[in-house]
């Protein structure tokens, strides 16, 4: 049953997939009750995405990273702590899973565990519109990990769109570190806490410090107006800024020349590693699937457990506090009352932002027929409503008929547009391999 | 201490820690691929692993995403 390339023996008490602020409290947590602790990243790095951070981050301005970097030495010096290390598949044999990962080298690597936190966090939700694939076309978070990971500055003359509280950090890091930023454009607008994106953020300090960034950048912040379309080309030249009803039709349109663009319309859950074990889910407020998890963070699968986005998109702070409630329930202790009633606050909070940062039809009116939908198989927009006439009644069957989602990405990025153009609520993905791996690797597990 | 990596022969320096990725785009160099299809030229969008858009060939090996992989001093990336 043991792979040779077995890294801990049955010893592991407790595997963490992720490195954020969920999986760092959660895995510090449970090392502090005396379980014997692997934490997963992919990154080079701890931090995740929030808080993302160079080799010697003194000069970065995230909220929190000093305190989170502490943990994570703590954390250190109590568990394993696994960077560039890729999770794609996780097995059950009896009462015990193994997690599979793979190293930056290609190496495969099992760890053999009796409980699962699942803490993988969260990537952007892009919408399609005409030439977003053109090169300077960022994610939002994309633009974010080039300046936190990387000390890049996106580009010179940016644009920011989408709709949420995040564009504001992403704008004010832009503008802080040198770049132009011509606008930030959020889609929604008008609800009591869209007309303060600031104080969405949860916490005063942070939020004023985005406004006060912007304010001293000159960065106008509109609402009810979006990014419908991308121009140039090779690169990135320009965008079409519209301003939009309250279903987001275009009322009326500009261009604004830019070389840059960062656009994000929420977030995607990484779910996969639960939905394969048979984890339960429900569909967050937004209608995006989330692994279910009751007051102690465990999911309805034996041993696994859920903290942070993958519950429910909510921010770093509740992210923080799952992953702290978790590492105590995993080790068998009590979860104060004080934690369980911050958690039901914040998670409520989250809720509403997803109310009031919907996404609304109007989008697939930006689309043209040759947009593409899918940018690994570079499927257009006509081809998945050619399926659709053709009988598809769900984003399964058009993934079959048309292939959006057959690519390398395996539908992260075009799942969410698939399935509204589908008519239907995304579904949990199915990805019983999470990340490319070598047929060898494969192989290997085949011998379990 | 800057060190560099090369692109199709050309130089582009490289801040210690940076992706392969990050440093072509800050270099200027946005494209390092076209799609197999349109043709259409690719190079960093999600920039966290998800999209697979940025892949890049390294001193011959298989393609990687550029935006996981960190530039190590000498690399080789070829575009065709």
């Amino acid at each position: 049953m043991s792979a040779p390339d077995d890294r801990v023996s049955a010893a592991c008490d407790l595997v963490v997939v992720g490195g954020g602020p969920a999986g760092v409290a959660g895995a510090l947590t449970a090392a502090l009750r005396g379980l014997n602790v692997v934490l997963v990243d992919s990154g080079a790095r701890l931090g995740g995405q929030y808080f993302r951070h160079q080799a010697g981050a003194a000069h970065t301005a995230t909220p929190g990273l000093d305190r989170f970097l502490r943990q994570g030495r703590a954390l250190g010096e109590r568990a394993e702590v696994l960077l560039g290390h890729q999770v794609w598949t996780v097995t059950r044999d009896g009462d015990r899973l193994t997690v599979h990962c793979q190293t930056p080298d290609g190496r495969p690597v099992a760890i053999r565990c009796r409980d699962l936190l699942i803490a993988t966090g969260a990537h952007d939700r892009p919408l399609p519109f005409p030439g977003w694939d053109l090169p300077g076309v960022l994610t939002a978070g994309g633009a974010q990990a080039l300046l936190k990971g990387n000390g890049v500055v996106a580009g010179g003359r940016v644009v920011v769109g989408g709709t949420g509280p995040f564009l504001l950090p992403v704008a004010a890091g832009l503008a802080g570190a040198g770049a132009e930023v011509l606008g930030v454009f959020e889609a929604n607008g008008g609800l009591a806490l869209a007309r303060h994106p600031v104080l969405a953020l949860g916490k005063a300090g942070e939020a004023a410090g985005y406004g006060l960034a912007m304010a001293r950048h000159r960065v106008p912040y509109r609402t009810h107006q979006a990014v419908i379309a991308a121009h140039g080309e090779r690169e990135l030249e320009a965008v079409t800024v519209a301003r939009l009803d309250g279903d987001w039709n275009v009322l009326a349109t500009r261009e604004v020349a830019c070389d840059t663009l960062a656009v994000g319309y929420g977030f995607v859950p990484q779910i996969e590693l639960g939905v394969e074990l048979g984890c339960q889910t429900r569909p967050d407020a937004d209608g995006m699937p989330v692994l279910a998890v009751d007051g102690r963070q465990r999911t309805t699968v034996d041993g696994v457990w859920a903290a942070g986005e993958p519950t429910g998109v909510g921010g770093r702070h509740l992210a923080e506090l799952e992953g702290r409630i978790a590492g105590l329930a995993v080790a068998g202790a009590p979860v104060p009352g004080v934690l369980a009633r911050r958690r039901r606050r914040m998670r409520a909070f989250g809720e509403a932002l997803h109310h009031a940062y919907p996404v609304k039809p109007g989008w697939q009116s930006w689309l043209r027929d040759d947009t593409l939908v899918c940018r690994c198989e570079e499927v257009p927009v006509a081809r998945v409503r050619a399926a659709l006439a053709l009988g598809a009644t769900d984003a399964r069957s058009v993934k079959l008929l048309a292939r959006p989602g057959m690519g390398w990405c395996q539908g992260r990025v075009c799942g969410y547009a698939v399935a509204c153009l589908a008519g239907e609520r995304p579904r949990p993905p199915r990805r019983p391999i999470a990340q490319p791996i070598s047929l060898g690797a494969l192989a290997d597990l085949d011998t379990h | 201490m800057t060190f560099q990596i090369t692109i199709d022969g050309r130089a582009v320096p490289v801040e210690p820690g940076q992706t392969i990725g990050a440093a072509l785009h800050a270099a200027g160099v946005r494209a390092w691929r076209t799609t197999r299809f349109g043709g259409r030229p690719r190079g960093l969008f999600c920039g966290i692993g998800v999209c697979f858009d940025c892949l890049i060939t390294v001193n011959g090996r298989p393609p990687e995403r550029a935006c996981l992989l960190e530039a190590r001093p000498g690399d080789e990336v070829t575009t065709s």
